[in-house]
C-alpha cells in the first residue's frame, strides 16, 4: 500500500466518521477536526527515515485496516472481568472508546468537580470544555496525534474548580473489546485542576478479550497555579495491540505533579509525553516503568520543557526487557531562555533479561539558560554477576536471586507512584511476571 | 570433628594463580585467623569458599563437614550453613534487607525441610536474633545496603550471619573500614554468636580484629600459600614485626 492511499483510507474513515458518528458537535469543534485532518493528510504516518521514529515502525499499523471500534452496548464487561483493572474511587469507564455510564460511578465528587465523558461534558459545558481542549500544546505534532484530534468525540473529562480536593483516586478506564475485528479507537482525555486543586488520576488502557487493534489516545492535563497532581498512566494491552500515546501536560505557577507511565501490554507503543513547567516553581516527578517479553515493543519520547525560572523535574524511567523485545527511549530536556534555577535530572536504565533483547536511550539536552543544573544518566545492561552472586551466597537460588534483582530494579519506580491503590496493583503484576512472592504480611 | 579441611587449593581468576597450594583443617566451635599483606589470597580463599564464580579452583579438595565443597553451587554451599561476610557487601536496590533475609531464610528452611516462615512468623524469628546480639531493627526496612554507612553495610553482614545461623562463617576484612567503636560492636556481635557448633574463618589485615575475636589458631597467608601457623600470640608476633618478618620461602624448606 502506497502512503497516498494509507492516507486516504483514513480520511474516507473520517468522512464517514464527520457525516454520521460526529453529528452534535458544536461549530467550533467541528473546525478543530477538519483542521486536524487536514494536518493528518500533509503529515501521514511517520517513517523510518525521521529522525524521531528511527528506532520504531509502524508500519504494520499503517499496513492494517482498522474499523471504528463498535460500542457494543449489548455486550458489555461484567464488573468481576473489569476487577483486575479497578482502583477504588470514583471512575469512568469506556469500552471501545464509548463512555459506558452503567459501569461508571461518581460517587465522592465533590460539587462542581467533575468526572465522565468529554462528549457529555461537550453537550452540558461546552464553554468549559472549549476554554482547555487543544489549548496547551500542539497536539498535531505527528499524525497520530493529529488523527485523534480529527476524532475527537468521547473520552474523559476530568475537571476540578479551585481548590478542590479528592482524597480518593479518580480513574478512567479504556477497555478494548476487540471480538472478531480490528477496531481502532481514539480516546481524548481532558483533565483540567484548577488552581490550587489537588487530587489524584489514573489512566488504565486494557484490553478484556485480546485481539489485534489500535487505540490512539491523547491525554492533556493542565495544573493550574499551585495545583497538586498525582496521575498514573497504565498500559496493559492485548499483547496483539497497537498502543499509540500521546500525554501533553501543561502546568502552572508552583504546581506540582507526579507522574508514572507504566508499559506492561501492546505487541507495539509509543507513548510520548509532552511537558511543559509554565510556571515558576513548578515542579515534575516524571517516572516510567516497561516490563515487556516475547516480541513486544515500546518506545518513549519524553519531553520536559522548562520554560520559566526556579523549575524543578525529575525523571527516572526504567524498562526490563526479556525475549526478544525491544525498548527504546528518548529524553529531551529543553531549559528555555530565562528559566534560570532550573534544576533538571534524568535517568534511564535498562535491564537486559536476555541475549537477544534490545534497549536504545538517548537523551536530548537543550540548554539556553546559563545558571542550571541539568544531569542525565542511562544504562543498558544484564544483571550484575556480583549481586546474583551475593543472593546466591545467602542460599537463595539463581532462578529466585534473577527475579528478585529485577523485581528490585521495577520497585525502584513502583516505591514512588504515591496513589496506594495503583502501586499495590502494578506491584502485584510485576511480581507475578517475574514470580516473586508477596512481602506484605497476609490477611490471615 | 573436622569442619572444614582444605588440601593442596590452588584457584586462578582471569587466568593469574592466586593461591598455589592452601592447605588448612578447622575443626567445630575453633576460630581460625587468616592473616597476611595485601594481595596474599586471603580474599580469594574467602571467596573461593563461598563459590563465586569467577574463580577458577584449578587444584586441590575442599572438604566441609566431609562433604565435596567445591562439587556444591553457591547456594547449596550456604543451606548447608556456610556463610560468606563480604569485604565488599552489595547494594540491591529496591528490595528491604527484610524481605531479602526472609527469602535466604526460607531457601534454607526449604532445603532443611521445614515450612517456610510467612512475614509475621519472619518477624518474631528476627526479633530474636536480634536481642540475642543486642542490636534493633533499624536497618531492616531499608534496601539491602543501599545507601549504608561502611559500618552499617558490616554490622548488616553480621547481622545475616545471626539471622542464618550457619555453622561455617567466614568473615572477609570485616574490620576494614571500621572505626573502634563500630569494631567492638561487631565483635562483641560475633563472640556472642559463637559457640561448640560454629566454626569461623576470621580473614584480616590487622591484628586489632583479634584483640577483640581471640582466635585460636592463626596462619600466616603469602603469596598464596600458607606460611606459618600458630596459637592467638602469632598475631601479636606479627604486628610487632610486620609481613616482611614471615617469608614465603620458609614455607617451601
Amino acid at each position: 500500500m502506497t502512503a497516498a492511499s494509507v492516507i486516504e483510507r483514513w480520511i474516507a474513515q473520517f468522512r464517514e466518521f464527520a457525516a454520521n458518528g460526529a453529528s452534535g458537535a458544536p461549530a467550533w469543534l467541528r473546525e478543530l477536526r477538519d483542521g486536524a485532518i487536514g494536518r493528518f493528510a500533509e503529515l501521514g504516518f511517520p517513517s523510518t527515515r525521521q529522525e524521531e521514529w528511527r528506532f520504531t515502525s509502524i508500519q504494520p499499523i499503517a499496513e492494517s485496516a482498522f474499523t471504528p471500534a463498535q460500542s457494543h452496548t449489548s455486550h458489555l464487561p461484567s464488573l468481576s472481568e473489569m476487577a483486575p483493572f479497578l482502583v477504588t474511587g470514583p471512575r469512568a469507564v469506556f469500552v471501545n472508546g464509548r463512555f459506558i455510564e452503567s459501569l461508571s460511578t461518581a460517587d465522592g465528587m465533590p460539587a462542581g468537580a467533575w468526572l465522565g465523558s468529554l462528549w457529555q461534558a461537550l453537550q452540558s459545558q461546552p464553554d468549559l470544555v472549549r476554554a482547555h481542549l487543544a489549548r496547551y500544546a500542539r497536539a498535531d505534532a505527528h499524525g497520530f496525534a493529529a488523527l485523534n484530534t480529527a476524532f475527537i468525540k468521547d473520552g474523559g473529562f476530568v475537571y476540578f474548580p479551585a481548590r478542590a480536593v479528592v482524597a480518593e483516586p479518580l480513574q478512567l478506564v479504556f477497555l478494548t473489546m476487540a471480538g472478531g475485528d480490528q477496531p481502532v479507537s481514539h480516546p481524548r482525555t481532558l483533565i483540567v485542576f484548577e488552581r490550587e486543586a489537588a487530587g489524584q488520576v489514573v489512566e488504565t488502557y486494557a484490553s478484556l478479550d485480546g485481539g489485534t487493534y489500535l487505540t490512539n489516545a491523547v491525554t492533556e492535563l493542565v495544573l493550574g497555579d499551585g495545583a497538586q497532581v498525582h496521575h498514573a498512566r497504565i498500559q496493559r494491552e492485548s499483547e496483539r495491540a497497537y498502543h499509540i500515546a500521546t500525554n501533553l501536560t501543561h502546568q502552572g505557577r508552583d504546581s506540582r505533579l507526579v507522574s508514572t507511565t507504566v508499559a506492561l501490554g501492546a505487541g507495539l507503543s509509543r507513548h510520548h509525553v509532552s511537558a511543559v513547567l509554565d510556571g515558576t516553581g513548578a515542579f515534575l516527578l516524571l517516572n516510567g516503568l516497561s516490563v515487556l517479553g516475547g516480541r513486544q515493543h515500546v518506545d518513549h519520547h519524553t519531553s520536559i520543557d522548562h520554560a520559566r525560572p526556579h523549575g524543578e523535574s525529575h525523571e527516572f524511567f526504567n524498562g526490563v526487557f526479556d525475549g526478544d523485545s525491544r525498548g527504546v527511549f528518548n529524553g529531551r530536556i529543553i531549559v528555555r531562555p530565562g528559566a534560570q534555577r532550573t534544576d533538571s535530572k534524568q535517568t534511564n536504565n535498562n535491564l537486559l533479561l536476555s541475549t537477544t533483547a534490545r534497549a536504545d536511550s538517548q537523551p536530548q539536552l537543550e540548554i539556553y539558560a546559563d545558571d542550571v543544573k541539568c544531569t542525565h544518566g542511562s544504562t543498558v545492561g544484564p544483571l550484575d554477576e556480583t549481586a546474583l552472586f551475593y543472593l546466591r551466597s545467602r542460599g537463595i537460588g539463581p532462578d529466585e536471586a534473577r527475579g528478585l534483582l529485577t523485581y528490585g530494579f521495577a520497585a525502584q519506580i513502583l516505591d514512588q507512584v504515591e496513589i496506594p491503590g495503583v502501586r499495590v496493583g502494578l506491584d502485584r503484576i510485576v511480581r507475578g511476571r517475574l514470580g516473586v512472592a508477596e512481602s506484605r504480611p497476609s490477611a490471615a | 570433628m573436622t569442619m572444614l579441611e582444605i588440601q593442596d587449593l590452588h584457584a586462578s581468576v582471569e587466568g593469574n594463580e592466586i593461591l598455589r597450594g592452601v592447605s588448612l583443617s578447622v575443626r567445630a566451635g575453633e576460630v581460625h585467623a587468616i592473616m597476611g599483606p595485601n594481595g596474599s589470597g586471603k580474599s580469594t580463599l574467602a571467596q573461593v569458599l563461598a563459590g563465586h564464580p569467577a574463580y577458577q579452583v584449578t587444584k586441590g579438595t575442599v572438604r566441609y563437614e566431609g562433604k565435596d565443597l567445591l562439587d556444591m553451587d553457591p547456594e547449596e554451599r550456604a543451606r548447608e550453613g556456610l556463610f560468606l561476610a563480604f569485604q565488599y557487601p552489595v547494594a540491591i536496590r529496591g528490595i528491604t534487607n527484610s524481605y531479602f533475609l526472609r527469602s535466604a531464610v526460607n531457601a534454607i528452611r526449604k532445603h532443611q525441610g521445614l515450612p517456610e516462615l510467612d512475614p509475621l512468623d519472619f518477624l518474631q524469628v528476627l526479633e530474636d536474633k536480634l536481642k540475642a546480639i543486642g542490636w534493633d531493627d533499624s536497618l531492616m526496612n531499608r534496601a539491602v545496603n543501599e545507601g549504608f554507612s561502611g559500618g552499617e553495610k558490616k554490622r548488616n553482614e553480621i547481622l545475616q550471619l545471626a539471622v542464618l545461623e550457619p555453622r561455617l562463617a567466614v568473615l572477609d576484612e570485616t574490620d576494614s573500614g571500621l572505626d573502634i567503636d563500630a569494631l567492638k560492636t561487631v565483635a562483641e556481635a560475633v563472640n556472642k554468636l559463637r559457640g561448640p557448633e560454629r566454626s569461623f574463618v576470621v580473614v584480616t589485615h590487622y591484628q586489632r580484629l583479634l584483640n577483640y575475636i581471640v582466635p585460636d589458631r592463626v596462619h600466616v597467608l603469602a603469596e598464596g600459600r600458607i606460611v606459618r601457623s600458630g596459637g592467638k600470640e602469632l598475631a601479636l608476633e606479627l604486628e610487632a614485626k610486620g609481613y616482611d618478618w614471615v617469608k614465603p620461602e620458609a614455607a617451601v624448606a
